[in-house]
């Protein structure tokens, strides 16, 4: 039987607006996909404790507050102290093109701001996971 | 561990021998199945119950399942949000699973994911199970001890009475008792449940108006042991502490009367049974008597156009005349 891709969706930082969070999880359960919702307002600790304990392959952060560039890139080194680096980290949200690279170079695969559409975001999981098939 | 869980559920050689390498293992945990129609509050109870057993220095699994979609084979796992504060707990293991096309309230491998739980040294194992109405029986072969969630409001107490959760429950908790008429809802289930007063007339709107322990436990009705009745708020804490009180005693009793140990031997007889099964249709299946698909079968059954015993039937004659014989070592 083939293994489901298990999904966590994550909003890390102090803004309560999830309707976006929820928008995406909802259309990635319509995907096919097993969605797990943390919830408003986790810490990255938290959301690096769940993703392990759900054995998640990717991780999707949304994040409207602007503390971006300190919560992604902290996330994915907590990942990486767990020995958990396989975990595949992408974000969302209102974010400046400017801050993209740096996010990138921290280790998160992919930014999707505000225009993108749910058919991306699924290529992008789809395209991740062939990788990792192929490896 | 979660690795484990993941490799149970997708249903492998591996995780068969992973199985049989933990069972050894398996034990002595005691397994608390929340079971109740959608929304009742079951998942915002379970994070109530994490907070009183990790006070109690319990260490806690819990397996939350909710259903998978039929149509895309997703599923939004929502349980944990409830839970969202003992997320960084170390004492504390949460695991979002989906049914996967079982039904019965479960997945197929909740007791062997419970099973790795308490190998893993979680004292501990809370079940709990989709919110879908009348279909929960299972919880009842899972868990020692199962809380049926229940809330007042409009036909939930006519509703209740119909359906077969009234007879799976050793706790009925009426939840959200912060809402008005939790008090009647509890009055109808003990007159329902333990054949106490009439709840037309039951004036006894407080939680422990003393008819928990009223009486000999045999003379009432029910299967074994009649089952409790407690309100509680789960939002607000309220009844939580009496609750675990309620449930400590209950398990006391079950254990007492030898009942808890006929459950656990059910469980293990129904684990048995479910493993046959699947052994038996993975042995078809590698033999090419029964296809993968079931829509190849179908597509065959239509050709031959006969009854559907006899089709099934002759296909393991032909593979027995074939040398492919069900006796002996050969099974294995
Ligand atoms: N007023 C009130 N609301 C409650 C209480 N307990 C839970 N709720 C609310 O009821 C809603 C559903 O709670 P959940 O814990 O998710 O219910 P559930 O039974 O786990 O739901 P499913 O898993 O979807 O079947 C949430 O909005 C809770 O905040 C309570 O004691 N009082
Ligand atoms: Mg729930």
């Amino acid at each position: 039987m083939a293994k489901r891709v298990r999904i966590l969706i994550a909003k890390p930082g102090l803004d309560g607006h999830d309707r976006g969070a929820k928008f995406i999880a909802r259309g990635l359960r319509d995907a096919g996909y097993e969605v797990i919702y943390t919830g408003i307002r986790q810490t990255p600790e938290s959301i690096v404790a769940t993703a392990i304990q759900e054995d998640v392959g990717f991780i999707g952060l949304s994040l409207l507050s602007g503390a971006h560039n300190e919560l992604f890139p902290r996330i994915v080194e907590l990942l990486r102290r767990e020995n958990a680096e396989d975990i595949v980290v992408f974000g969302g949200g209102i974010i400046p093109d400017e801050d993209i690279p740096q996010l990138k170079s921290a280790g998160l695969r992919a930014i999707f701001t505000p225009g993108a559409t749910l058919k991306q975001i699924i290529e992008f999981i789809e395209s991740c996971q062939h990788d990792r098939n192929l490896s | 561990m979660a690795r484990a869980i993941t490799l149970i559920e997708s249903g492998g050689s591996e995780g068969e021998a992973l199985i049989d390498l933990l069972y050894p293992h398996f034990g002595p945990a005691r397994i608390i199945g929340v079971t109740g129609p959608p929304g009742a509050g079951k998942s915002t109870l379970v994070d109530g119950l994490l907070t009183e057993l990790r006070r109690r220095g319990e260490r806690v699994g819990v397996l939350a399942v909710d259903p998978s979609s039929p149509f895309s084979g997703g599923a939004l796992l929502g349980d944990r949000l409830r839970m969202a504060r003992h997320a960084a707990d170390s004492g504390v293991f949460i695991r979002s699973m989906a049914t996967r096309g079982h039904w019965g309230g479960l997945t197929l491998v909740t007791t062997e994911a419970a099973g790795v739980l308490q190998a893993a040294g979680f004292t501990t194992v809370i079940i709990e199970t989709v919110g879908v109405g009348q279909s929960e029986v299972e919880i009842m072969s899972a868990a020692d001890v199962v809380l049926v969630v229940l809330v007042p409001g409009a036909g939930d107490d006519i509703q209740a009475l119909k359906a077969g959760i009234m007879e799976i429950g050793d706790i009925y908790v009426v939840n959200k008792s912060d809402l008005p008429g939790a008090a009647e809802l509890a009055a109808v289930l003990r007159f329902a449940l333990r054949g106490e007063g009439n709840p037309a007339l039951d004036e006894s709107e407080h939680p422990d108006s003393g008819h928990a322990d009223s009486g000999d436990p045999n003379t009432l009705p029910g299967p074994v042991h009649a089952p409790q009745i407690r309100l509680a708020s789960a939002l607000n804490g309220s009844g939580l502490a009496e609750l675990m009180v309620t449930l400590e005693q209950t398990e006391a009793r079950l254990q007492a009367s030898g009942e808890l140990d006929r459950r656990r031997r059910r469980r293990s007889a129904t684990e048995l049974e479910r493993i046959a099964q699947a052994a038996v249709r993975g042995w078809l299946v590698d033999r090419g008597i029964v296809p993968v698909d079931p829509d190849q079968l179908l597509r065959e059954f239509e050709r031959d156009n006969r009854g559907p015993h006899r089709f099934i039937r002759e296909r393991l004659e032909e593979a027995i005349r074939n040398g492919n014989r069900l006796s002996g070592g050969a099974s294995k």
